[in-house]
């Protein structure tokens, strides 16, 4: 389309604005982390990395992210063999009711998570209670389970579309068992796919707020738990701006991972 | 273990592996029995548990559930005016979110998907979807800054003589445009991307000026990845009930009031718990007529 130069400049202006609208909010979570204010009234009065070193020792804040790594690798095991499991289902079998799974699968992250959080809650508390299990970090790593599901399930079942099945029916004509298929021809080409979703899938688990505030018991505190709880505290204001801007830091970990995971995989589709 | 322990347990394994080779419907049933078990029974068994609960009624002195059913939490439902204002409140929130989404959304993704140099197009891309792997959290907490009393809003604005809106209702429309306005921009700059030039060229050809072929073009070929896009800028706002928390004041939206019953009466928590769900369904079928589930 033959853009003008003045609706070409007008874009570039418009998109510059909302990358910086985009961007400010993180920058202003980063330099307010070495305000030595406790307030945030900007400007700034200083920087001081005083508060750095204060948050460094804040028992509260290192076991809640303690516990949020905890409860992001057990979700995202279970999510894992779940999520495959139904993968392989889908897109090497026909079945009655294969759309319906689909639909089930992406339910808990379609429904505002304050429905599926009372829901497991008062599941819970029904089914586990009487047995004398209360809730706590086993019922978050099962809460986060549920809607991590679907992004490994996504990842698996997308690359499985990919490439059919002629691949391990070749393996079996060559005389590979069933196991021996799967070990050598079929994981190899799920691999990459499984370890983005397992990423996704701890990210999300990593992040999750609603369904973790009713899943989890008394004295289980994750780290976005912890940071709601202080949020609203003027005396935890600078551990939580510090805390803040860690995370917004640790956010850079999983994209260096998915660009350098993407170029990867852009280098060995050549073969 | 010996050679002959080896040989027999590699012929248990060759076994086992004709046995399920032979029979597929076995196979299918090893794969899907536990993934059903967790999400069939564990996850839509406590879900239409929720709302079996939403025709209970609870004991007014002693808070207990009692089982026997009823409608009654639906005529309050209905005929409690603040339950009707909160509900009319958060589906205007969702629907101004969505809006200011796609008014943000189409000039940027307008930037990256055809102005920028294509060599830097994908970069552009994952520069706007970053903000999705910074935590929820954070950003909402971002904003409480950016809006406190003297915070960055007031500061920006104070030149002009105006102040900063403050916590409030303003504030949540805001908050929320920001937190999911990268899944607007994503399916935008895919459709735009995939426009075929020879269309836009046919269009200069038939006398058509920028404008003209825009509108009538570009924007009907776009306008299901916009649906699509609101698809998730509707339903994520109007689930939400932790940004109104933080930076909205006192505004109530639907969450709030699910989350205010859950201890003292858990059946209407989840007759308004029913509500949202209700709409977000209403919501996907209106937008399937647009097209925007197949461009999703």
């Amino acid at each position: 389309m033959q853009l003008s130069r003045s609706a070409r400049i007008a874009l570039r202006v418009a998109a510059g604005l909302g990358f910086a609208v985009i961007y400010v909010p993180l920058l202003l979570v980063l330099v307010n982390s070495l305000n030595p204010d406790r307030s945030a009234s900007w400007p700034p009065p200083g920087l001081t990395l005083h508060w750095w070193s204060v948050a460094k020792d804040n028992s509260g804040a290192r076991e809640a992210l303690w516990v949020s790594v905890k409860a992001g690798l057990g979700a995202t095991a279970i999510a894992l063999v779940l999520g495959t499991l139904i993968a392989f289902a889908v897109a090497r079998y026909r079945f009655f009711g294969r759309d319906a799974i689909s639909f089930v699968v992406v339910l808990p992250i379609a429904l505002p998570g304050i429905v599926t959080g009372i829901a497991l809650n008062s599941a819970f508390s029904t089914v586990l209670e009487p047995l004398g299990v209360g809730l706590g970090l086993f019922t978050v790593v099962v809460g986060h389970a549920t809607f991590c599901i679907v992004v490994v399930f996504n990842n698996v079942v997308a690359r499985l579309r990919r490439t059919s099945g002629t691949y391990e029916e070749a393996a079996m004509d060559l005389g590979a068992h069933t196991f021996r298929a799967f070990v050598d021809v079929t994981f190899p080409l799920v691999r990459s796919a499984l370890f983005a979703g397992g990423l996704l899938a701890f990210a999300l688990s990593f992040d999750e707020i609603v369904v973790t505030t009713f899943t989890a018991g008394p004295g289980v505190q994750t780290l976005p738990l912890w940071i709601f709880d202080n949020m609203t505290r003027p005396q935890q204001a600078p551990v939580v701006n510090v805390v803040a801007a860690v995370l917004v830091l640790f956010s850079v970990i999983p994209i260096y991972i998915a660009q350098r995971m993407s170029a990867d995989t852009a280098t060995s589709s050549r073969v | 273990m010996t050679v002959e322990a080896q040989t027999a347990g590699r012929g248990t394994v060759r076994r086992l592996a004709g046995a399920l080779h032979r029979r597929p419907r076995l196979r299918l049933g090893l794969l899907l029995t536990a993934p059903l078990l967790w999400l069939a029974v564990l996850y839509l068994g406590s879900l239409a548990v929720l709302f079996v609960s939403a025709f209970w009624t609870t004991n007014s002195f002693t808070s207990e559930v009692v089982k026997v059913w009823s409608t009654d939490n639906f005529h309050e439902l209905f005929t409690t005016p603040v339950y009707r204002q909160v509900i009319l409140r958060s589906v205007g929130v969702a629907l101004a979110v969505s809006l200011l989404c796609a008014v943000i959304a189409f000039p940027l993704a307008f930037y990256t998907a055809r102005v920028a140099r294509p060599k830097w197009r994908p970069l552009l891309v994952v520069a706007i979807l970053t903000p999705l792997w910074a935590s929820y959290l954070v950003k909402v907490y971002a904003w409480r800054l950016i809006l406190s009393e003297g915070g960055l809003a007031d500061w920006m604005l104070k030149p002009f003589g105006l102040s900063g809106p403050g916590y409030g209702l303003p504030a949540t429309v805001l908050t929320l445009t920001y937190l999911w306005l990268p899944y607007m921009v994503l399916p935008i700059h895919t459709a735009l991307e995939q426009l075929p030039a020879n269309l836009l060229d046919a269009s200069a050809d038939l006398g058509a000026r920028g404008w003209r072929t825009f509108r009538s073009v570009v924007l009907p070929m776009v306008l299901p990845s916009v649906a699509a896009g609101s698809i998730f800028t509707f339903s994520l706002s109007l689930g939400d009930y932790i940004t109104v928390q933080i930076v909205g004041g006192k505004t109530q939206l639907i969450g709030n009031l699910v989350y205010s019953n859950i201890e003292l009466n858990l059946p209407m928590a989840a007759t308004l718990a029913t509500v949202p769900v209700a709409v977000i369904v209403l919501y996907l079928l209106a937008m399937r007529r647009t097209g925007a589930l197949s461009s999703l």
